[in-house]
């Protein structure tokens, strides 16, 4: 007897719904067969047999949702010819976790209040970002979202689901899997004053097209006097997804950071994604929008009124606290929320900001922070030279090194390329450990 | 029929007269190391499934037959090097299959000591030099490659392989015309499986015939049904005769098919299932290789059983270990970030 188990069917799932068994119990199955379909947060998938037999038993019914990866699904009696049974998981810890949380990390207690939206809803980063890009594409037509898989395909990381069915090919537009052409191509047509949205499947790639983006969009309105702008958003996953190892697994942040003529923006939370990226499509100039993976199907509470929008530059408090400032973005917010938390129930009182952009970087608000707090602790996914946490480091030198207590702390990815394997790669990450240290390090607790 | 019974050339472009052909035990050893990658793609899948392998994993099977026709054709010191989906290419250049699959599992026994995964792994023993995740970048390195046996003289040619959906990368064009420039031993390897991930060709390439691509260099190129192992180890076999001879590049566009989704989250839905099962069915090459060797070469079916059997404990052993192998330690974090050698201010070498 052969157990069928819950498969895996994406690097980042660890459960799913059992959306339709198409073998009934009795039927004679044979490898390749497609016994049943399951919902992941990306797709629904079709799961084949692997083993030949008799379908035995069903265990899990259809409709049921929330079922753990490797749980067993079925039971299957097999032939003379059947594969002998998947031998037992490994003594070595299996490799699941994700590097970051899954979940949302309590609401802030008391935090700064932004401008009031009013109502909101919960809703996930992917679907902030595909209503903000709807939205936008429905106000203009010169908006156009342009990448690889973005049609037809409803999008790599489904993103653009949707789009094309409302927008049509000639503005949800796939392209052949050439991002220097067409990252050019682009920013070349934004020269003339319509205003792409390049989506790289992900940053890793945009490496292909970097050129164009620094030497093309970001110097032009500067080499022509002004004449000639580039409104152009070039967005897509960004940082460590889980399991991808050296060459999909990377913070672009300071890279792009560091170029004028660009503004760099990455969002955390649902609302952040749709509030930035409607004032990025909107923006006169080059953007470059840093999402993360593993938050697309993260859900957050985001204001419903139709016109809300975030300012590019403005940084958010996401705590409030008095104690020690950790300066974070993207995916890091939530570890600092968390590490926050941990913290309080440790006596120490600490303010989150979570920067939403990092050029323009916010100063004056982590400065106001710091000179509260007097401490300072910077958290970034990225590596530490010449990173994002330096930059903010330096910015406290110059503007309000006399209120510091201690010297701040950078809390960052190691100074390594992405190992694979699942061990290395959570060492490599920030862990909340390192997090609650550093706060402690520089509040000399 | 008789072990040096040859077969004619189907590949087109095919000189008249030549009868390359494929002997017994070549078809053999062909039909081993197909159903090697076959069955131990079956297995990564099923431990992908059970959580035991993480992030991407890009199966090769349907495309056995491009590497193994391929290889047939090489001589130790020729070189491999490829993209993301090279689990078949490095069984067949003759790595360990245990040493794969540990690596698959992220595992010290891994070629790359669990730190590359499913796309990144290499041996220079093997001739492979990877392995690579960043669509169409293989391509400039196997020119290098090539670069490298110009260089020295040493009559030693590159197999630069890539999917048709990497061929439309700008640095490919800046490598084929590079390669015909310096007349460098390369044979590019077009591995036409139809999509690059949901994008089928016709919706990505203005070309028609990828076969052509080279030809602005003069490049000479043949279209190859990848489908059949015979055929892809006969016009292998001329391409690396011209290659050797010093005559410069040479590009084969093998008609291939995956049967899996581009990766292991591939919902797939681009294409028809009817479409998959019958390239399964009416173009499999590892079941037309058998029929081959059944009917052409009077191989019995007991004497086939031994190879199954022979396979299938190589791959439940290559599990087996990649399960049992320890990941790697802390401190492997911080090795092979740069080489320390101190001899380089000593002085020469
Ligand atoms: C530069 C770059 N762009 C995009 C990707 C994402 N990606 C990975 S594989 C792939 C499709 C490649 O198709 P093809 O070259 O036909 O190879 P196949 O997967 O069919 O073997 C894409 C778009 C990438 N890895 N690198
Ligand atoms: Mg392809």
């Amino acid at each position: 007897m052969t157990q069928i188990l819950m498969p895996a069917l994406s690097p980042t799932m660890t459960e799913g719904k059992l959306a339709r068994w198409l073998k009934k119990e009795g039927e004679t199955i044979k490898a390749g067969d497609v016994i049943a379909e399951i919902e992941t947060d990306k797709a629904t998938m079709e799961v084949e047999a692997v083993d030949e037999g008799t379908l035995t038993a069903i265990l899990v019914p259809e409709g049921t949702e929330g079922v753990s990866v490797n749980t067993p699904i079925a039971e299957l009696n097999g032939g003379a010819t059947a594969a002998k049974a998947a031998p037992a998981a490994a003594p070595a810890p299996a490799p699941v976790a994700a590097p970051a949380p899954a979940s949302v990390p309590a609401q802030p207690r008391a935090a700064v209040a932004e401008k009031d939206w009013g109502p909101t809803k919960s809703i996930t980063v992917r679907e902030a970002l595909r209503d903000a890009m709807a939205v936008e594409m429905r106000a203009s037509k010169d908006v156009f979202l342009i990448g690889e898989e973005v049609g037809q395909y409803q999008g790599a990381y489904k993103i653009s689901q949707g789009l094309l069915d409302e927008f049509g090919p000639k503005r949800v537009i796939d392209m052949p899997i050439t991002e220097h052409g067409f990252t050019g191509m682009a920013v070349g047509a934004a020269m003339t004053g319509l205003r792409p949205i390049v989506e790289f499947m992900t940053f890793n790639f945009s490496m292909q097209a970097i050129d164009q983006i620094i030497n093309s969009a970001a110097k032009t309105l500067y080499m022509s006097g002004g004449q000639l702008g580039c409104p152009i958003v070039f967005r897509g996953a960004n940082g460590a997804a889980s399991r991808v190892a050296a060459q999909h697994s990377q913070c672009y942040a300071s890279w792009y950071a560091h170029c004028p003529g660009l503004k760099v923006v990455a969002p955390w939370s649902a609302a952040d994604a749709k509030g930035l990226l409607r004032a990025a499509i909107r923006d006169p100039n080059p953007v470059i929008f840093l999402e993360n993976e593993i938050l697309y199907g993260q859900s957050f509470e985001m204001p419903v009124a139709d016109d809300f929008i975030l300012p590019i530059g403005k940084a958010k408090v996401e705590r409030e606290g008095t104690d020690v400032t950790i300066v974070a973005f993207s995916i890091m917010v939530g570890l600092a929320m968390q590490a926050a938390d941990a913290l309080a129930a440790q006596g120490i009182s600490a303010e989150v900001i979570n920067l939403r952009s990092l050029r323009p970087l916010d100063t004056e608000t982590i400065v106001r922070s710091v000179k509260k707090t007097n401490r300072l602790v910077t958290l970034e996914e990225g590596w530490p030279f010449a990173g994002i946490g330096s930059e903010v480091a330096m910015q406290i030198m110059e503007n309000c090194f006399d209120d510091l207590d201690a010297p701040p702390v950078r809390v960052h990815g190691l100074d390594i390329p992405m190992p694979y394997a699942a061990n290395l790669e959570k060492l490599a990450l920030p862990r909340i450990e390192q997090v609650i240290d550093a706060a402690k390090r520089v509040t000399y607790k | 029929m008789a072990e040096t019974a040859t077969r004619k050339p189907r590949g087109k472009g095919a000189p008249k007269g030549a009868e390359p052909g494929i002997s017994k035990p070549e078809l053999t050893r062909a039909y081993r190391d197909m159903l090697l990658i076959r069955r131990f793609e079956e297995k990564a899948g099923q431990l992908y499934g059970m959580g035991l392998i993480g992030g991407f994993c890009h199966l090769y099977i349907g495309q056995e037959a491009v590497v193994v026709g391929m290889q047939l054709c090489l001589k130790p010191g020729d070189q491999v090097i490829t993209s993301y989906r090279d689990h078949g290419h490095m069984l067949a250049t003759g790595m360990e299959a245990r040493g794969v699959m540990a690596e698959l599992t992220g595992r010290i026994g891994g070629y790359s000591k669990g730190k590359g995964g499913s796309m990144h792994m290499f041996s220079r023993e093997k001739g492979f030099y990877g392995g690579h995740g960043i669509v169409g970048a293989q391509v400039s390195l196997g020119a290098g490659l090539a670069f490298a046996n110009w260089y020295r003289e040493d009559g030693a040619v590159a197999v630069t392989y890539f999917g048709e959906g990497a061929s439309n990368q700008g640095q490919v064009y800046e490598s084929l015309n590079l390669a015909a420039l310096f007349k460098l031993p390369c044979i590019f390897v077009i591995e036409n499986n139809k999509y690059g991930m949901g994008t089928s060709v016709d919706r990505a390439s203005a070309s028609k015939d990828l076969s052509k691509n080279g030809s602005p260099w003069g490049i000479p190129g043949e279209q190859v049904n990848g489908m059949d192992v015979i055929a892809v180890r006969e016009a292998g076999e001329r391409a690396v005769a011209h290659c050797r001879a010093g005559n410069g590049p040479y590009l084969l566009e093998m008609k291939t098919y995956r049967y899996r989704g581009h990766s292991m989250s591939d919902p797939a839905k681009y294409r028809t299932r009817e479409e998959v099962q019958k390239m399964r069915e009416q173009n499999d090459c590892i079941e037309t290789a058998r029929r081959l060797l059944i009917e052409q070469f009077g191989v019995t079916e007991a004497e086939l059983k031994v190879i199954d059997d022979e396979v299938k404990a190589i791959v439940q052993d290559s599990a087996d270990f990649a399960q049992t192998s320890p990941e790697p330690d802390e401190s492997e974090l911080w090795t092979d970030v740069l080489i320390d050698d101190a001899s380089v201010v000593a002085g020469g070498r």
